[in-house]
Parts: C-alpha cells; structure tokens; sequence
C-alpha cells in the first residue's frame, strides 16, 4: 500500500547543532503515529518539517506518494494544532476557525456548516463570538483543535493538543479524537507526554531520544518489547523495573541471580532464555510482579522477598522491594495484606521479561 | 523599634499621613514643572491676541487689555514671506500635502519592513536592520549634497513629490526599528498557523498583522508627522519658492519684516505652524503612551 506519509534520511540542524538525526518513518493511510520522547528531543521540530514550516538539512518527505520536501506549506494538504495554541489574536473564535476556508476560498454556507459542525463537536458553540484572549487555556486548545478539524487534509498534525486540559476534559477529547480519527479514517501524527494518549490513541509509536529514532512498533510492542533500556524506562507509568542481575546457563535454559543485600540472593530460572551474557539487566514491568497465588503460568516463578513499602492506589496496591540494589515495584491487587517490613512471597512472570545489555542498553531477547 | 509601642491602627494612620504629605509634595513639584513649560506657550498666546500697540506699553506677560484676532488673520493670509504677502496659508497646504503622504508612505513601508524582519527571518535579515539603524543616526548635514544631486538626477528637485521623497527616506530607519520591535514580541506560531492555513505574505500581514498594530501605528504616525512637519533643514534645501513648507514660511515671516516687527503676527504665525502636531498629540496622546508601553501579545 502506498504510504501517506514516507520520512527518509532526515535530518535537520539549527546552525552546529544537529537537532534530528537520520529519521525514517513510514505509514499507512488511516495510520494514528505518536511521537514520544522527553523535552526538547525534537517532537515539535519533527512536526514541523512535516509541515514544512522548517526547512530541513537533509533527506526527503513524501505525503501522498508526492516528494513534498520543497513545497511550501500551504500546498501540502495538511492541518496543524500548535503546542502553543497559535489562534490570531484579533480575530473572534469563529473567525479563527473559518480562516482557512475563507483564504481557500470555501463558499460562505459550507463555511458556516462546517463551524457548527466542529463547534458542537468539541462544545465550543457558547465561546464563538470571543476573541481568543478572553479564553482559558483549555478552551483556546479546543479552538486550535477547531481549526484543523474543519479542513479535510491527508495528514493533520497535533502537537500536544490535550497537555492544557483538565483530566476529564481530556479523556473525553482523547475518546473524540479517537473517534474522529475511526470515522474520518484520518491519518495522524501526534505529539505527547501522555503514557495513556499515547496508548490508547496510537496505531503506531515512535520514541526520540535527542533526535535519534529509538524505537518504532505497535504500541503494545513499545510496551512489551521495549528495544532499549531507554525505551524500557520511558514508557509506562510506574516506569518498568530495571535490575541487574546475573545469568549462568541452566541446562535449555538460564538461572538468574539477583543479589539482595543482607539476604542469599533471588534466584529465578527461565526456561526459554539462551546465550545471555553474564550480566544484564533484567527488566519486568511492575504488573507482571504479583503476590503469589494470584499469577499462573510456566514462567511464573515464585520468591519470598522483604516489603519496604506499601502504596495503596485505589484499584490496585503497589509495593516496593529492594532487589538488585534497585527498588522494584510490583503491582498487587486492592486487598493484599502486604506489610512493609515484612516477608512476602512475590510471583515473577518470567514470560513477561526483557534483558538489556547494562553497557549499550540494547535489547536482548 | 518606637513602632512596636503603637498600637496596629495608630501606626496605621502615621503611614497614610506619611503617605499623603509625600503625594501632595510631588504635586506641587510637578504642577511647578507643568507652570514652567507652559509659561512660553502662554506667552505667545497672550502676545498674538493684543495689538501692536498694546504690546509696546503693555507688559510681557500680562493679559490682553482688548482681544484682537487681527494678528491671527494677518498671519495666515496677508503676512510677508519676501515680497509675497499671503501670510502662511499656501505653506500651510504645502506642509498637508507634503506630509500626509510622507508619513503614510513611510509608516506602511516601515510596517512592511518590520513585519519582514521579524517575521519572515531571511539570510542577511540582521545585517540589513542594523544598516537601516544606522540610517537613523546618519546627520542630516551629510545627506544634504548627495540628495540634491539625486533629486536633480531624478527630476524632482525644488518639488513636493521631492521632499516626499527625502522624508520617506529618512523616515524608513525609523518606522522600521518601531514596527520590527513591535513584531518580534508577537509568537512565530501565528505565522506558522498561518501558512498552514494557506495563506501568503500579504494575506498575513493584512488579516493577522495590521489588526494588531493599532498603538505601533499611532507612534510611528506621531513620530513621523511631528518630524516631517517640524523639519525645516530639508524643507529649506530642497524647496522653491511655491513648494516651501510651513516652517521655512514662518521663518521668512519672522526674518523679513520692515520697519516695526510685528510680535503679535509673529507668536500668531508660530502658533499656526505648531497647530497640527500639537492637535496630533491631543487626538492620539493616549494610544502613543499604550503604544510605547505595549508588551506582547498572548494569543
Ligand atoms: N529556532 C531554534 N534555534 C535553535 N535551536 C532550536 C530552535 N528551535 C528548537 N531548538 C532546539 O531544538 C530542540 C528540539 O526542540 P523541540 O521544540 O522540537 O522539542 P520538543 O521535543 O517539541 O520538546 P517539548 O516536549 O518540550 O515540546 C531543543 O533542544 C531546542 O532547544
Ligand atoms: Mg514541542
């Protein structure tokens, strides 16, 4: 299938400093890509060259099967939602919105049906008539949003467009824009901070690290095959649990070792690892930790070990261990009777595992 | 350490005394200030309604016995500029005609240049603003020669279009610099949401630019006309005898009289030429102070 949006080689400096280096991404029509990555890696930079609003230093982008490096912005089908809002300050909400029609020269009664289309959608119909100054900020995102809904582009581009919401507000955005994105069948690209946008919103995901393409999968790749110890620790909320251990070959499989300090070490074996190094980095996310009794499985091995903390959530109970020199949580349910200072038999869902090069952080398994 | 002895609503008091002697002292002060500029202003008034006779026996600054306003008409239609006797009346329009132009002209330039270098960032972007700084600090003396010879070359020497011209010129530095630090506060974003949106150039200065610009506007105007109109240097290089501005007239008025001199005509004749930037402040007083002290502008 042709590719909508096809990034080869880019790479885009300011001046000495390299900003992005050597992307390559593809996707598919329909495709929802999130780009993820900690502050100033070079999300909105990427969006930009998307857009075509920064000229970049090297490598090609296609939209539509058409090399759209050179082309100017308005040309390129797309539609934009600022990190920073960008609304024309003199102009009412309505104004704001219909400005892009009115430049391309849509007729006045679709303009209008259109307004309310998208006004109703995002409950903005009461603030048509303000100007964005006299908006909160929650409500001038929404205008902003407006403005890229009303166009029918190939491609829209979202830079952080929920961050100023409120938490209902944005779980409901979140299921509107996931919606819109089912029935339009629009291809996205998103920026966020958002673990749970990023999730739930994505088709596909790709995590920047300082300009640098770390890892591009699925969301449930991302989350369950995480290619780096980077990738490991930035995605999921309590971060995954990254311990070192060290390794010895079992028989098909490998025995696992994990010293604890004033105690014999931890030892797990797992049946399906093969030519480990001797040590690694053994990361388990904290809900494939759990009281014992409450995991099966072949890969689920059991071990007592000593509470430090226990962190009542809600719907789940987190606890905390000292393992490996690292604290490790693990994700209990509500009514554990986990004491912090006590023992307690913990299940380890081996199946669940990544091991890590603790030097380059590269994937193992 | 006396205070801690006082009781909160008696110490209190002394403040708001402290606080009230201080603000009635700065009023004195200022309004001393505000007496000692106006002095001259009241003066010329004064002097233009009394008669000729009136101000030989009269003291300066006493009040007219009798108001007169023959002075005033004197002035502006049967005044002495040489040997014509028209009074200000003909430069008066040749300062309107030569102005209004010269500061529409210079200010949509400016804006035009401004909204370019801060907006539309290009290679050479800063060099060129500093070079056009530097224009503003160029001394009128040294342009002088080098602007009569093109004025010749271009065959509008001794004209109005002419000094259209010169004022433009030397008005660009100036409106640029204002409209450039104006612009750069505004967020880059605007333009970028712009583009996507599809519009070009000119569609974002006029739809998203120019509607913000209202306080910068009315600087730039103030400053430019206050300028254009007041200049005489240029006004009395570049001008004949039917094209000479307003200020250029009032000194030939002042400077060619016989006989007995005419102070009533005179202060008349100075308070006509200052009339319109006088009137300018009043009218746009307010949006320069908003203008000057705007800060930027959150979407
Ligand atoms: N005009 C510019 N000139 C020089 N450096 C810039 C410029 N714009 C951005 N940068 C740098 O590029 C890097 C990437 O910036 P970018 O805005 O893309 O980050 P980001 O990933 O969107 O961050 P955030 O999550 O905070 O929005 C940053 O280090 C920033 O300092
Ligand atoms: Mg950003």
């Amino acid at each position: 299938m042709a590719h909508i949006l096809d990034i080869r080689n880019l790479y885009k400096n300011y001046g000495s400093t390299e900003i992005l280096k050597d992307i390559n991404v593809a996707i598919e029509p329909g495709d929802f890509l999130v780009l993820v990555g900690p502050s100033g890696c070079g999300k909105s930079t990427l969006l930009n060259c998307i857009a075509g609003l920064e000229p970049t230093s090297g490598g090609t982008i296609d939209i539509g099967g058409r090399d759209m490096t050179e082309v100017s912005p308005k040309d390129r089908d797309i539609a934009m939602v600022f990190q920073s809002y960008a609304l024309y300050p003199t102009m009412s909400v309505a104004k704001n919105i219909t400005f892009g029609m009115k430049v391309r020269g849509v007729d006045q009664a679709t303009q209008e049906q259109k307004l309310q289309e998208v006004a109703q959608q995002l409950q903005i119909e009461p603030l048509l008539n303000r100007r964005p100054g006299q908006l909160s900020g929650g409500q001038r995102q929404r205008v902003a949003m407006g403005r890229a809904l009303v166009r029918d582009p190939k491609l829209f581009l979202f830079d952080e467009p929920l961050s100023n919401l409120d938490a209902k507000l944005r779980v409901e955005m979140r299921t509107e824009i996931k919606k819109l994105h089912q029935n339009l069948n629009a291809t996205m690209v998103y920026v966020t901070h958002d673990q749970i946008e990023a999730m739930t919103l994505a088709t596909k995901i790709v995590v920047l690290k300082s300009g640098i393409v770390q890892q591009i999968g699925s969301p449930a790749e991302i989350y369950n095959k995480p290619a780096n110890l980077f990738v490991a620790d930035f995605m999921g909320s309590p971060a995954m649990n990254l311990i070192p251990a060290r390794t010895k070959a079992n028989g098909k499989g490998t025995r696992i070792e994990i010293e604890r300090a004033g105690a014999a070490p931890l030892v797990l074996i797992d049946a399906h690892a093969k030519d480990l190094p001797e040590d690694v980095i053994l990361g388990l996310r904290p809900e494939d930790i759990a009281e014992a009794g409450f995991r099966a499985g072949e890969d689920v091995q059991e071990a007592d070990c000593l509470i430090d903390m226990v962190e009542p959530a809600g719907a789940d109970t987190y606890v905390v261990s000292q393992l490996g020199g690292k604290h490790v949580t693990a994700r209990l349910h509500a009514e554990t009777s986990a004491q912090s200072g006590e023992m307690l038999p913990l299940a380890f869902d081996l199946s669940k595992v990544s091991y890590f090069v603790p030097e380059s952080g590269e994937r193992l398994n | 350490m006396t205070d801690m002895t006082l009781s909160a609503p008696a110490r209190a008091a002394s403040r708001n005394w402290t606080r009230i002697a201080l603000r009635w002292l700065l009023f004195t002060l200022l309004g001393l200030f505000a007496l000692f500029y106006l002095m001259p202003l009241f003066v010329m008034v004064t002097t233009s309604l009394k008669s000729l006779e009136e101000i030989r026996t009269g003291s300066l600054v006493a009040f007219p016995r009798e108001v007169t306003f023959e002075a005033w008409r004197t002035a502006w239609s049967g005044a002495c500029t040489g040997i014509q006797c028209e009074g200000l009346r003909p430069y008066f329009w040749n300062s309107v005609i030569l102005a209004i132009p010269a500061v529409a002209i210079s200010t949509i330039l400016g804006a035009i240049n401004g909204y370019v270098i801060a907006q539309w960032k290009f290679k050479g972007a800063n060099l060129i603003f500093s070079l056009m700084l530097f224009g503003c600090f160029i001394p009128f003396q040294v342009v002088l020669l080098p602007m009569a010879r093109m004025l010749g070359m271009m065959g509008i020497a001794g004209t109005i279009p002419g000094l259209i011209f010169v004022h433009v010129i030397y008005g660009i530095g100036f409106t640029t610099l204002f409209f450039r630090n104006y612009y750069v506060s505004i967020p880059q974003e605007l333009v970028k949401a712009a583009k996507v949106d599809g519009a070009g150039f000119f569609r974002i200065f006029w739809s998203i630019f120019l509607p913000l610009s209202l306080p910068i506007v009315v600087v730039t105007v103030i400053w430019q006309f206050t300028q254009i109109w007041n200049d005489f240097l240029f006004g009395v290089s570049f001008s004949q005898a039917g094209t000479q501005p307003v200020t250029v007239a009032l000194n030939n008025i002042v400077n060619s009289t016989t006989g007995v001199k005419e102070y009533n005509v005179d202060m008349a004749a100075a308070i006509i030429a200052a009339l319109p930037t006088l009137l300018v402040y009043v009218v746009a007083g307010k949006y320069f102070i908003r203008g000057l002290t705007a800060g930027s502008v959150k979407g």
